[in-house]
């Protein structure tokens, strides 16, 4: 897969899901359709532009679209 | 005079132990003072609404922090933990109050000068409070606002050579004991297999790709003393596959009481004299020492590497010669299923750079982890769930008797066709020319 198709599918993928703004890595990885390994590689460069975020609890990550979501804003950071 | 009323935390001084709660005041009344003249980038007051909310918590029974965000630095999916405050207008100074992990030099060693840069930088970005060492082992640094978190970051590895540590759904700081640099019962170099680990798995460290939290710690003998089979995901703990080495004129020694047993620990109270039968012989779990003819005997095939004996008689035991390490998997704290020791993955490895047989066990674990694992299950509890026999499976390592528990347990022994001779099919008029219908 190309990392364009990647970034098309997640984007996709996340903005479809109205519920929920915060996704485990596995959730990606499904989306993507590849193993962890081959997943990681396109989420980070996801990360590196800035398309993706992390959020962290402390115990567990989570990723979601930059800028999505009510912490964004609460936390001044939008 | 202090900002808050805290008649419930004051409580907490009294007493002849240490109190946090001191340490607090201190620090708050260091800062309003300011005698150094530091021109503090976060709120003056942070220590003093530290005090504060915590009273209020104690008052109400429940906590005002809210944990968690998108706070980090650029590029890091972990070393940064998000706090905020839920009472920000009541407590401003702690309205944010991040925590940052920092990644402890292997063993544990410092320069007094990289300490006070260490300090010098949190009194000026930070609350000024530290927590040396956090349970996993990294450097905490407490309270910071988020437009501190770059500043800090960018002093931290462009002028002290720093790292930030692991949190999240990453491989976590990994903490070694001091090893070989002080103890001569360390069977491997500790800080070089953690020191190397750390460099090799930067991207695992920082970058969160794990089902959930992952950790490794380094022992260098059976002794635990950062307790990796307790704690760990992986937990390596030095051995020795030879004998222990037995000095008989040292062994003659602490029986005569010429020297202390225990390297002279316990000496603030008269135990009486040294008793090698009661006090080694007797406890020795796989009763495999006996004296004969005033000479301590071994029967090292039976040892267990406890280290008991050579923890009682250092001068006259030592670990033997051909050293390595165990690893173990699977530990962890009891947040579900309860908690778990680590079960033992492989019996003995040596320990030699490049360490390569040492990450093809680590990365077959990982593989296997991250495609089987669940969200937030640990690999303790996927091995319990699937069975230690995929583990061996997924890890391409053969069963050994190290890997049995306790004999019997199961009488259900599951084969595999391919691994009968002949498959399982069977011609039946064969069969039936044995045995009738």
């Amino acid at each position: 897969m190309e990392y364009e198709e990647a970034k098309e599918k997640i984007v996709a993928g996340l903005s479809k899901k109205k519920s929920k703004t915060k996704f485990y890595f596995n959730d990606l990885a499904k989306i993507l359709g590849e193993k962890p390994r081959a997943a990681k590689k396109f989420i980070t460069q996801m990360v590196q532009e800035e398309i993706l975020e992390y959020w962290s609890s402390g115990s567990t990550s989570l990723y979601g679209l930059k800028g999505v979501g009510k912490q964004a804003h609460a936390e001044h950071e939008d | 005079m202090a900002k808050h009323e805290t008649p419930l935390l004051d409580q907490l001084e009294s007493g002849p132990w240490p109190s946090f709660v001191s340490d607090l005041k201190q620090e708050a009344e260091a800062r309003a003072k300011n005698e150094k003249g530091i021109d503090y980038q976060i709120p003056v007051d942070v220590c003093d609404d530290l005090l504060g909310v915590l009273e209020l918590s104690f008052k109400h029974g429940r906590t005002h922090w809210k944990h968690g965000g998108i706070v980090g630095v650029f590029g890091y999916g972990g070393g940064v933990i998000g706090r905020y405050c839920d009472q920000p207008q009541m407590f401003p100074g702690v309205a944010h109050f991040h925590t940052m992990r920092v990644n402890q030099p292997a063993g544990k060693f410092y320069t007094t000068e990289y300490l006070k840069q260490l300090c010098d930088l949190w009194d000026l970005r930070g609350s000024g409070l530290t927590n040396m060492h956090g349970s996993t082992g990294d450097i905490i640094l407490l309270g910071t606002t988020t437009p501190q978190l770059e500043e800090i970051f960018f002093e931290l590895t462009h002028n002290m050579n720093q790292d930030l540590g692991g949190s999240g759904s990453n491989l976590r700081t990994p903490s070694d004991c001091v090893g070989q640099a002080r103890c001569e019962w360390s069977c491997y170099d500790t800080q070089a297999l953690c020191h190397d680990l750390t460099v090799e798995y930067q991207d695992e460290l920082h970058r969160p790709a794990f089902p959930y939290k992952f950790k490794f710690k380094f022992d260098g003998c059976p002794n635990c003393c950062v307790a990796s089979i307790a704690r760990a995901d992986i937990s390596f703990i030095g051995t020795w596959r030879d004998d222990i080495k037995i000095d008989q004129e040292a062994v003659a020694a602490y029986v005569g009481g010429e020297v202390p047993p225990n390297g002279g620990a316990h000496s603030g109270r008269d135990w009486g004299p040294f008793d090698i039968q009661k006090e080694v012989i007797g406890l020795c779990p796989t009763e495999c020492m006996w004296l004969e003819g005033g000479k301590l005997m071994i029967d090292d095939r039976e040892c267990t590497r406890c280290m008991h004996c050579i923890s009682v008689m250092p001068r006259a035991l030592r670990i033997g010669d051909d050293r390595g390490c165990s690893i173990l998997v699977g530990a962890k704290a009891p947040i579900l299923d309860g908690a778990q020791m680590g079960s033992l993955l492989v019996p003995f490895i040596k320990v030699e750079e490049p360490y390569d047989e040492i990450k093809e066990v680590i990365e077959s674990i990982w593989d296997y982890w991250m495609e089987e694992g669940k969200n937030r299950e640990r690999l303790g509890e996927l091995m319990k769930r699937q069975g230690f026999q995929r583990l061996l499976e997924m890890t391409n390592i053969k069963a050994a008797p190290q890997h049995v528990q306790e004999p019997r347990h199961n009488p259900y022994i599951f084969w595999k066709e391919e691994e009968v001779e002949g498959g399982f099919g069977r011609d039946v008029d064969e069969f039936r020319k044995h045995h009738q219908r």
